[in-house]
């Protein structure tokens, strides 16, 4: 079999992590989840710089599981690059080709390439702290790519750049794992970054997977609270019966699928409208009493966190929070159609 | 200026001045440290120094004292630092104890270090016999003895030193390098080693100077035999009672060395923060 065929099990007391994972030749995987959901730990162990307690691990039919990281045929980029300071951009480029036997100047030959594939031909004597972010994240890149590994792994990539340069750098990671014909692994708690980036994507929460499937899929059917969350979703999970759906609790949603049993149901906070009176003659077939608990801003949008007969996220305009005096305490309807909603089998 | 302004500016004031308990024992303590190297300055004969410092005798030791520093160095870099790499980076069974060995030279009073020389590599020693009869090898009362005298005291300052470097270092370096296909060996030395460089530099520095004024294991270990194994410290001590304007005059060489050192180190150890 290619590819990447992997059960991590790692058992650290408190924390346990057992993931299983299968990737094809040429598909990138993104590891998404919250800050200590192991996903780091998970590209550790496929890195072999933290040990399997259990599991497996094998790459294009190869066991790797107590292959020492040295003689994996993997290439990492670490969250903050990890590139020698002592080195120049080209010598850390050729520092893998180099421990792989090639004599000195075929190693910087190979690096001159990858740095020139990289636009950074210019930049090859330049030692890192001279490099900026997305110029040391290529950097990295090249450097975990001449090792010409069946297997990359990206961690959070992106993270360490500023928003502008992100964008930039996230284009051309796009496309350098687009050119890249064996297994790539990248971890990230971004949705955006994990969206781009992958073809498939790998919910991790607390050490195990919790949904995976195509970032469209995920985005439109989130099966936690993180995930719905994070794609910007209120989320339920509730009882079908036909287009009512029962939540956990008491309140009612209205739907336009036709449903039974246990099902999850989700719209957008965009799609609530908020009223200070209880409406009359709104077309909305759902209608909440809510209290406002908090009000965040997001760029020229307020997002206003409610609780009450459903507990949900509505989004509006200053202007609209403005008229409507929304403070935390505020009692107010929220409104949703049900053609905003959309409902899936749990 | 208001009220709650004037009061700031006393406190001010109060904190700059230091409480007089505290004053008088601190200004002591400064002249007790450098009024006897004033001393010393102010009793040089300055005028018979140029004789005094050319005569073969000074120069001889002088010479010695700066090979044997140096050889010592030289050892304790080459066992010093991967003994410091293990104590930093491997973790195994007694290390606590290991290091405490390490540092006992630190604080053993030299003489005993001296004395347990001898038990060791003396010609009855426990390694020292084997030496002498496979390879006719004899150490004490030799040159090769100063060395290994000084080593053994000035050792413990350098491995100290590097363990130091090596576990402020970010062990993570060495973790990408693995990655990149290095064995522990090769990103030690292409990757580590580099990143601790001046670290190391700094150990080396004080174990020399260490080793430069070092006396009681010396004289224990390898006597105190002119041109051979008689080091300017040595030297000294044997001036003070025949000739004591040659023991300040040489007393100086050692201070001068002693200053620069501390100068080429500033950077490191006289930044406060």
């Amino acid at each position: 079999m290619t590819g990447l065929d992997a059960h991590l099990v790692v058992d650290r007391g408190e924390f346990r992590l057992d993931i299983a994972l299968t990737v094809a030749p040429g598909e990138v995987v993104a590891l998404l989840g919250p800050n200590g959901a192991g996903k780091s730990t998970a590209l550790r162990a496929l890195a072999g710089l933290t040990p399997l307690s259990d599991g497996h691990l094998q790459l294009d039919g190869e066991e790797l599981d107590r292959t020492p990281p040295e003689h994996r045929p993997v290439g990492v980029v670490f969250q903050d690059y990890l590139l020698f300071p002592h080195l120049t951009a080209l010598d850390n480029v050729a520092f893998g080709p180099r421990c792989q036997g090639a004599s000195r100047a075929e190693s910087r030959a190979r690096a001159a390439e990858w740095l020139d594939r990289m636009g950074l031909a210019d930049h090859a004597q330049a030692k890192p702290r001279r490099l900026s972010g997305g110029q040391a994240q290529r950097v990295a890149l090249a450097r975990a790519l001449a090792l010409n590994p069946r297997l990359l792994l990206l961690d959070e990539p992106l993270a360490a750049l500023d928003a502008r340069t992100r964008l930039e750098v996230r284009a051309a990671l796009r496309r350098h794992l687009a050119d890249f014909e064996a297994v790539a692994v990248l971890v990230t708690h971004d949705p955006l970054d994990a969206m781009v980036l992958a073809d498939r994507l790998v919910v991790v929460e607390h050490g195990r997977v919790v949904q995976q499937g195509a970032p469209s899929h995920i985005a439109r059917h989130p099966r936690t609270d993180y995930i719905a969350q994070l794609v910007g979703l209120n989320l339920y999970r509730g009882e079908a019966d036909g287009h009512a759906v029962r939540v956990e609790g008491a309140a009612e949603v209205i739907t336009t699928e036709d449903l039974r049993g246990p099902v999850f149901v989700a719209f957008p906070p965009s799609a609530v409208t908020l009223h200070r009176d209880r409406p009359t003659g709104s077309s909305a077939r759902n209608l909440w009493r809510c209290e406002v608990a908090g009000l965040e801003s997001h760029g020229d949008q307020i997002r206003a966190d409610l609780t009450g007969e459903l507990a949900l996220a509505a989004d509006l305009t200053t202007v609209a929070a403005a008229e409507l005096e929304l403070h935390p305490g505020a009692t107010v309807w929220a409104t949703v159609k049900a053609a905003e909603t959309h409902a899936y089998p749990a | 200026m208001t009220r709650t302004g004037k009061t700031a500016a006393r406190r001010r004031r109060l904190r700059a001045g230091a409480p007089v308990p505290l004053l008088v024992p601190a200004l002591l303590g400064l002249a007790f440290l450098v009024v006897p190297l004033i001393a010393l300055l102010v009793r040089a004969p300055w005028r018979s120094m140029p004789e005094l410092l050319t005569s073969a005798e000074v120069w001889d030791a002088l010479r010695l004292s700066l090979v044997c520093a140096t050889a010592a160095t030289a050892v304790s870099l080459v066992v010093g630092v991967p003994l410091a790499w293990l104590l930093a980076r491997v973790e195994f069974p007694g290390r606590g104890l290991v290091r405490a060995l390490v540092t006992l030279p630190l604080v053993l009073p030299p003489v005993v270090g001296g004395v347990a020389l001898l038990m060791a590599l003396g010609r009855n020693g426990i390694v020292g016999q084997w030496l002498d009869s496979w390879f006719g090898i004899t150490l004490p009362f030799t040159t090769a003895g100063v060395v290994v005298a000084e080593a053994f005291v000035a050792m413990p300052f350098l491995v100290i030193s590097v363990e130091g470097t090596l576990r402020a270092a970010d062990p993570r370096f060495e973790e990408a390098a693995a990655t990149l296909g290095a064995s522990r060996f090769t990103a030690f030395r292409r990757v580590t080693l580099p990143l601790i460089a001046p670290g190391v530099a700094a150990g080396a520095v004080l174990a020399w100077a260490r080793a430069l004024g070092e006396f009681g294991a010396t004289i224990t270990f390898a006597g105190n035999f002119p041109g051979r194994t008689q080091t300017m410290p040595l030297a000294v001590y044997l001036a003070l009672q025949s000739d004591p304007e040659a023991a300040i005059a040489l007393s100086l060489v050692l201070l001068a060395v002693s200053v620069a050192v501390l100068a080429g180190l500033r950077d490191r150890w006289m930044t406060a923060s």
